[in-house]
């Protein structure tokens, strides 16, 4: 549905995305994530044929977004970044505009208005002027004129920003619904959103995209083995050994002492989960256990560590802002 | 048809803010004022030519009120459109909500029609309204319409022209201030460009005459259509909608 082959744009010297490929499938929803000024916007502009790119290709619905603009312009419905909005008009008004503008019919103008309305829960906004409305009124207003005229790719730039917990829910789940029928590619910074959210994952890092997949396939990519974390305290005798001797384990390290409580880090084979042997081998020794958990499995650790790798620092923390 | 919906948009912003109205209430205040002056001493000259009758030889309602009252109107135009246009295309730029408006299935040309023909119907009005002064002088005595019309015309045609050059200046910059200043900075340079063909001699005289916007509107307040004034203002009109396409065309690639 959404094919890009080795887009680039470059604004004046500075280069914002570079030799970007990726395809999204029909119905699905992909989260494409990176932190700011990684060149997601960029990419999303050149999608939605506000933007024509320096080089490369980029095709929605089969139809280029350059050479067919037009084409491409009647499937897709495009939420930019900070839902530009006319304050002067009200939110019926503006939809109505909208609608029209998409070419729906004078006699169907009415009822797909309502019904986006609806189905954004701005119904009782109607008559407000968009300028007297709050921010997470604002967004979703920009979210019913992307979904205006039902069209077949969504391009949605940061759809929950600025949104309250309540509504991220909501509008999660109505992004949720429209998976089948339509393809979306939304942009974001909060992880979380991709886990409930999204099929696939984008990853994008300084105008380079980074990794992509499923979440599951970035996770066993980026980790190979399991890790878990342990902590005993009241251990006699070479645990570490003890551990190591566990099968499936393949890795010791050990962690800082905390709390009087010796730690360590457990690697072992991803497909055998090693927590039950590990948990007998503990108690069996009458060792007291504080903890046992796996870690970096997420795909928080997942974009820290591409992020990071790229950047080589740890300092992109893309967790910051989310709710 | 795709312009109708920007079109009725821009209509919708021009009536649902005070601009539309400010603008008409201190146009038709200020033309009626002008109006009001140069009747009121037509009449009274009118009056004195009964006892000195070498004073009513020239007297004329064409010549002695409605060609002074275009000529005051474009002027008045002149201050008044940037105050049309500035909006159209900086604040949407300012705003950001020129991202979505071109995303939608509608060519920038069809875009920039609708604008553009917003501000001109706003302009119509205007001037229909003001046709409220000859209508009055109707009303007392015989009013030779044709030379009023084609006034009315040359006067539509000289704010079509203003209006171009402000959507062009407008598309530039996503400051309003910059595009009202802007507009009216060029728009006075061509009104007075004229005033230097007395210095300057041969072609250049005849390039600066021609250029000059006021020297166009002479014609059509005498009662005369001529074609090299209407090919001066269907150019000039052509030309800067041309080159605001051109100018958004380039903000896309920049992004």
């Amino acid at each position: 549905m959404i094919q890009v082959d080795n887009l680039t744009k470059r604004y004046g010297l500075v280069e914002a995305i570079h030799d970007v490929s990726f395809s999204v499938d029909k119905g699905r929803i992909v989260g494409f994530l990176g932190p700011n000024g990684a060149g997601k916007s960029t990419t999303m502009k050149i999608l939605s044929c506000f933007m024509p790119a320096s080089g490369g290709t980029a095709t929605v619905a089969g139809f280029d977004v350059f050479s067919q603009s037009l084409e491409v312009r009647r499937r897709i419905g495009y939420l930019p970044e900070n839902a530009p909005l006319y304050p002067d008009l009200s939110v019926a008004s503006y939809l109505d505009f909208v609608a029209e503008i998409k070419g729906i019919g004078r006699v169907a103008r009415r009822g797909r208005v309502a019904d986006v309305m609806e189905r954004c829960f701005i119904t009782d906004m109607q008559n407000r002027l968009i300028g007297k409305l709050s921010k997470g009124y604002r967004q979703r207003v920009g979210l019913a004129q992307a979904l205006l005229g039902d069209p077949e790719v969504l391009i949605l730039d940061e759809p929950t920003i600025g949104l309250d917990p309540r509504q991220i829910a909501e509008i999660r789940s109505l992004i949720r619904s429209l998976a089948g029928q339509h393809t979306v590619i939304l942009s974001t910074h909060i992880l979380p959103e991709v886990s409930m959210v999204c099929d696939g994952v984008i990853i994008i890092n300084d105008g380079r995209i980074v990794a992509q997949g499923t979440e599951s396939d970035l996770v066993r990519q980026a980790f190979p083995s399991a890790r878990i974390e342990v902590r005993v305290a009241g251990a006699s005798g070479d645990v570490a050994a003890s551990l190591r001797a566990v099968p499936g384990v393949t890795g010791i390290e050990t962690l800082a002492a905390r709390d009087g409580a010796a730690g360590f880090l457990v690697e072992a084979e991803r497909d055998r989960d090693v927590r039950p042997d590990l948990l007998r081998l503990i108690t069996g020794n009458g060792w007291a256990l504080q903890e046992l958990h796996q870690v970096g499995m997420s795909l928080e650790e997942v974009f820290i560590r591409v992020v990071a790798g790229e950047q080589d620092s740890v300092e992109v923390m893309a967790t910051d802002e989310a709710p | 048809m795709r312009w109708l919906p920007v079109f009725k948009k821009e209509m919708r912003l021009y009536f649902g803010s005070p601009v539309a109205y400010v603008v008409f209430t201190f146009f038709l205040l200020i033309s009626g004022w002008f109006f009001s002056n140069l009747f009121l001493f037509y009449s009274d000259a009118s009056l004195r030519s009964f006892t000195q009758p070498q004073l009513g030889q020239n007297l004329n309602l064409i010549e002695n009120v409605m060609r002074p009252l275009f000529t005051n109107m474009a002027v008045v135009l002149l201050f008044f459109i940037p105050m049309l246009t500035m909006r159209l295309f900086a604040e949407e730029q300012r705003s950001g909500t020129i991202e979505l408006l071109l995303t939608y299935p509608v060519r920038d040309g069809e875009v920039l029609a609708g604008k553009y023909l917003a501000s001109l119907a706003l302009l119509a009005l205007l001037l229909v309204l003001t046709l409220l002064y000859p209508g009055l002088v109707a009303y007392f005595t015989k009013v030779e319409w044709g030379p009023i019309l084609t006034g009315y015309l040359g006067l539509l045609l000289t704010g079509a022209v203003f209006l171009a050059v402000g959507v062009l200046v407008s598309s530039m910059t996503e400051n309003q201030i910059v595009a009202g200043f802007g507009t009216f900075g060029i728009l006075l340079a061509f009104w007075i460009v004229g005033w230097g063909a007395e210095f300057v001699g041969g072609t250049l005289r005849n390039v600066v005459q021609y250029l000059s916007i006021g020297d166009h509107l002479d014609g059509f307040t005498r009662g005369l259509i001529d074609t090299k004034d209407l090919v001066y203002y269907l150019s000039g009109v052509g030309l800067a909608l041309f080159l605001t396409l051109r100018s958004l065309e380039s903000k896309r690639w920049k992004g």
